[in-house]
């Protein structure tokens, strides 16, 4: 545990992904069987230890010191894992630290009734740091930037195999990997993976800039709010996301939708009420959101946000692989394709018409809708390349909208932005200001600004504080901010009666008044129009 | 979540009833018409330490440990009028208040002040540390009414290791890297002297090489009978001469243009915030020391139950945990709100 302990650490200080990728390798590289697959295992956050859940832990916290001291603890450090590996009242003795092998099993014994005692007996076996390893073995949400992908490089590097073997072989086997570990030693042969449903690099786009771009050499599409995703079938259906994670598990309803061994790449969108594009049926981001990062997905989320996927690209169908084939090619093979699919599950994401930039730009302006961000431009004759490569793909995304607020509310961030004040809530006046009206919020918002705007909007919080509720600071309303927004429509949930979809602070205006910020009535302006 | 009590002692604020008490400029004390730590230029200061936000230039007359005011006059020029208080040493001010300098353990000359007037006794620890540091002189518990408190790391995850474990994972990282150099961020005034003394103490004997901005202070501890061993100049050396290594820099320098005439450096801050993961990456630091020159936790919470004081007032960082330590331990306290005083630095 304390070598596994050790290299979290490491990876938490370590940003580069070499370095990363260097740090695992020689952990997986030093350390015995079944220790290092079990690590890698939670790297890549594989395991479930069902009654240990940080409602648990912080239960335990909080029999052990005051509710509220917790309370102020986890405010600051941001991280519940973190706090009570920091909290834990050293034992009397020293215990024996476990291994990796043996805390496993141990967490994985516990039950409901069994966790109170069992846990925090694991717990006093070990100092701060093998207290935050372990509970980070047991609850996931690493926070050190590892994906799976990049796990399996470094396994890769280690082993000095091809990273392409290990995506094949990977698949289907589990926890701590024994199989794959004597493959990548020598000690066996690979295991069996015919028909594995294999992760290929995405394509990605260079955003457009100034570039002036030729439309007779390249084919336009709408660029989708959604998640971008490789949809795969071989001997069953994957999902996975532009890191290469699998994400299968959160959109079961995508899983039973194919039968050809194909590889497609087009954007997940939910259906929902806020309907709108030129083919309809995305809900908002939001939606989508919801359904992310879950292990189970409850039948009223498969009824009123179901999944489907948008797609605009076809890798692999059968044993062909199209991807050295021109852009216009592959096409014609996905629309054959689609058409045989289940509309309900797959459509095809439309080609724009635009003959010149300037038609295109007004095209892209009038497209204020809630699932498209902009357009893509595809060079026709282009080649399915991996990574991001120069002049054959850009996207343009439309430009924000936006409005000037007053920041009423901060509350501490998580994470790499813990105990700094960095999350904003801000509004606007319901009327005249100069005749009593009052400040409604409007919007919140934790990004658009660089590290310097963070420290001094940090700073302002904590010298402009009125009251304190909780972790919440309310401020003296005297900072104007910049908000950019994507779009904004009505929603039931605020008393301003609006949410702003993807609000971000794009300028901190100290030179404006707040009586000359926005009017609740500019905002509603914006809404779009709805069915 | 927090329990009404302690809420309304947070946000209202102190009573004003005391002699000494919170004002514009930072604390009063009334019969005396003088300040403690003030933030703004005054008749007459009181101060704890040379720390830049407790000692600030531009008063009269100045009262300090005869180390603060060498420092101060190093920082800020020399003061109009200064009167230099040893240890120990009591001085009568106006209003028939008198003030006694006591040892903090906090940095060279710092002292925590115990007033008396009219038969009740209040004392203002200042920042304070309870550990040993072979820099300065250790705090002395002393008996009184009111102890004004700092509580920089006044919550419980703050427990700082023993020193000598993070001088020990700083030598092993210099030893496992010898073409590269290791870059530890400390304090001007304090830490880069403590750092150094601890290394020496640890056995290292060699150079230690520094930023130009901590030249001045540690040739004034020197000055003062601190010794410090052998120390040199980043600016006079090669960049091949500085592989394997340790260099001394303020924070500020850490990720900055400067650091760019270093062998690879691997970026080390000595702070008591490194105990949080996420400090640390904030800073980008690859190497976080947990090293600091105020009291952690445990040290708070001991100090308050040794001096046990009829009353706690606490200022300075984390006011709102250790307030609840109080509330929880019966013990009557109240959150201080001191203008110009901020909670970060460490």
């Amino acid at each position: 545990m304390e070598a596994f302990a050790e290299l979290l650490d490491a990876l938490t200080y370590t940003r580069s992904r070499n370095g990363k990728l260097a740090l695992i390798a020689a952990y997986l590289q030093r350390t015995p069987d079944p220790d290092r697959g079990w690590a890698l295992a939670g790297l890549t956050n594989s395991l479930d230890f069902p009654a240990v859940k940080s409602a648990v832990i912080r239960q335990l916290a909080v029999e052990r010191v005051d509710p509220v001291l917790f309370a102020l603890s986890r405010d600051y450090v941001g991280d519940t894992a973190e706090t009570v590996s920091l909290l834990w009242p050293a034992p009397p003795l020293p215990g024996t630290p476990p291994t990796v092998a043996e805390a496993v099993g141990l967490l994985s014994a516990m039950t409901r009734a069994t966790v109170y005692g069992a846990l925090p007996a694991l717990l006093d076996r070990l100092d701060a740091n093998g207290r935050y390893a372990l509970l980070k073995l047991a609850t996931g949400a690493m926070r050190n930037g590892v994906s799976t992908r990049l796990a399996k490089i470094a396994f890769a590097q280690a082993f000095d195999v091809p990273v392409t073997d290990v995506e094949e072989y990977w698949h289907g086997q589990h926890p701590p990997y024994a199989a794959l570990f004597d493959w990548a030693t020598g000690r066996a042969p690979p295991p069996h993976a015919a028909g594995a449903p294999q992760f290929r690099p995405f394509m990605l786009a260079h955003p457009i800039g100034d570039t002036a771009v030729d439309l007779d050499l390249y084919a336009v599409e709408w660029k989708w709010d959604g998640i971008r995703a490789q949809i795969v079938h071989g001997d069953e259906t994957r999902i996975y996301s532009r890191s290469g994670d699998d994400i299968s598990h959160s959109f079961p309803e995508l899983l039973g939708a194919l039968d050809t061994p194909v590889v497609l790449d087009g954007e997940l969108l939910v259906r929902g009420a806020f309907q709108g594009g030129e083919e309809g049926g995305a809900a908002s981001f939001n939606a989508l959101q919801q359904r992310l990062n879950r292990k189970t997905v409850s039948r009223k989320m498969l009824e009123e946000s179901s999944a489907f996927v948008r797609l605009f690209d076809l890798l692999l169908i059968g044993d062909e692989d199209l991807r050295p084939l021109p852009w216009h090619a592959r096409r014609a093979r996905l629309e054959q394709f689609a058409a045989g699919l289940d509309p309900a599950r797959f459509d095809l994401s439309a080609i724009v018409p635009a003959t010149s930039m300037e038609a295109l730009a007004a095209i892209r302006d009038q497209a204020r809708d809630q699932a498209i961000e902009g357009v893509m431009l595809k060079r026709r004759d282009s080649p399915y390349l991996a990574g991001r490569p120069m002049g054959l793909w850009y996207k343009w995304k439309r430009d924000p909208l936006l409005v000037d607020c007053v920041l009423m509310y901060a509350q501490r961030g998580n994470g790499r932005r813990s105990s700094y004040y960095s999350d904003f809530t801000f509004g606007c006046w319901n009327g005249d200001p100069d005749a009593g009206a009052e400040l409604l919020p409007v919007g919140k918002s934790y990004s658009g600004f660089t590290d310097a705007e963070l420290k001094w909007l940090d700073h302002h919080v904590r010298t402009h504080t009125v009251n304190r509720f909780g972790p919440v600071r309310e401020t003296d309303r005297s900072l104007v901010l910049e908000i950019a927004f994507d779009s904004i429509h009505a929603s039931k949930r605020h008393k301003s009666g609006l949410a702003m979809r993807f609000p971000r602070i794009h300028r901190i205006r100290a030179d404006k008044l707040p009586r000359e910020a926005d009017r609740i009535e500019t905002l509603r302006a914006l809404v779009a129009a709805e069915p | 979540m927090r329990d009404k009590g302690s809420q309304a002692a947070l946000v209202s604020g102190p009573r004003d009833c005391s002699w000494v008490r919170p004002g514009a400029s930072g604390l009063w004390v009334a019969p005396a018409d003088c300040w403690i730590d003030p933030h703004d230029p005054v008749e007459r200061a009181l101060v704890t330490h040379g720390h830049g936000d407790h000692a600030r230039g531009g008063h009269q007359q100045v009262f300090a440990t005869p180390e603060t005011l060498a420092i101060m006059a190093l920082r800020y020029g020399a003061a109009r009028d200064t009167v230099a208080v040893r240890y120990g040493d009591t001085v009568e001010l106006a209003g028939g208040v008198s003030a006694t300098f006591l040892p903090a353990g906090h940095v060279l000359g710092s002292a925590q002040i115990l007033l008396r007037y009219a038969g009740e006794r209040v004392i203002v620890t200042g920042d304070y540390k309870r550990r040993a540091d072979p820099t300065c002189a250790p705090f002395v518990p002393a008996a009184c009414d009111v102890l004004i408190t700092e509580a920089t790391f006044g919550l419980p995850v703050f427990i700082h290791p023993p020193i000598e474990e993070e001088i020990a994972r700083l030598l092993e990282t210099r030893a496992r890297n010898p073409d590269r150099c290791v870059l530890v961020g400390a304090y001007a005034l304090g830490k880069a002297q403590r750092l150094i003394a601890e290394l020496r103490r640890a056995g290292y004997g060699e150079a230690i090489y520094l930023h130009g901005a901590l030249v001045q202070m540690c040739r004034l501890y020197e000055e003062q009978g601190v010794p410090l061993g052998p120390i040199a100049l980043v600016m006079d050396t090669t960049k091949e001469a500085l592989k394997g290594q340790i260099v001394l820099c303020p924070p500020a320098a850490l990720n900055d243009r400067w650091a760019r005439r270093l062998p690879d450096p691997i970026t080390a801050l000595a702070s008591g915030w490194m105990r949080v993961r996420q400090r640390a990456r904030q800073r980008n630091v690859e190497l976080p020391l947990v090293i600091s020159d105020h009291a952690d936790w445990t040290e708070l919470t001991q100090t308050i139950a040794e001096v046990d004081p009829a009353e706690t007032w606490i200022t300075h960082g984390r006011e709102d945990g250790l307030l609840r330590w109080c509330e929880l331990q019966q013990r009557p306290a109240r959150a201080l709100a001191l203008a110009g005083m901020f909670d970060e630095d460490d």
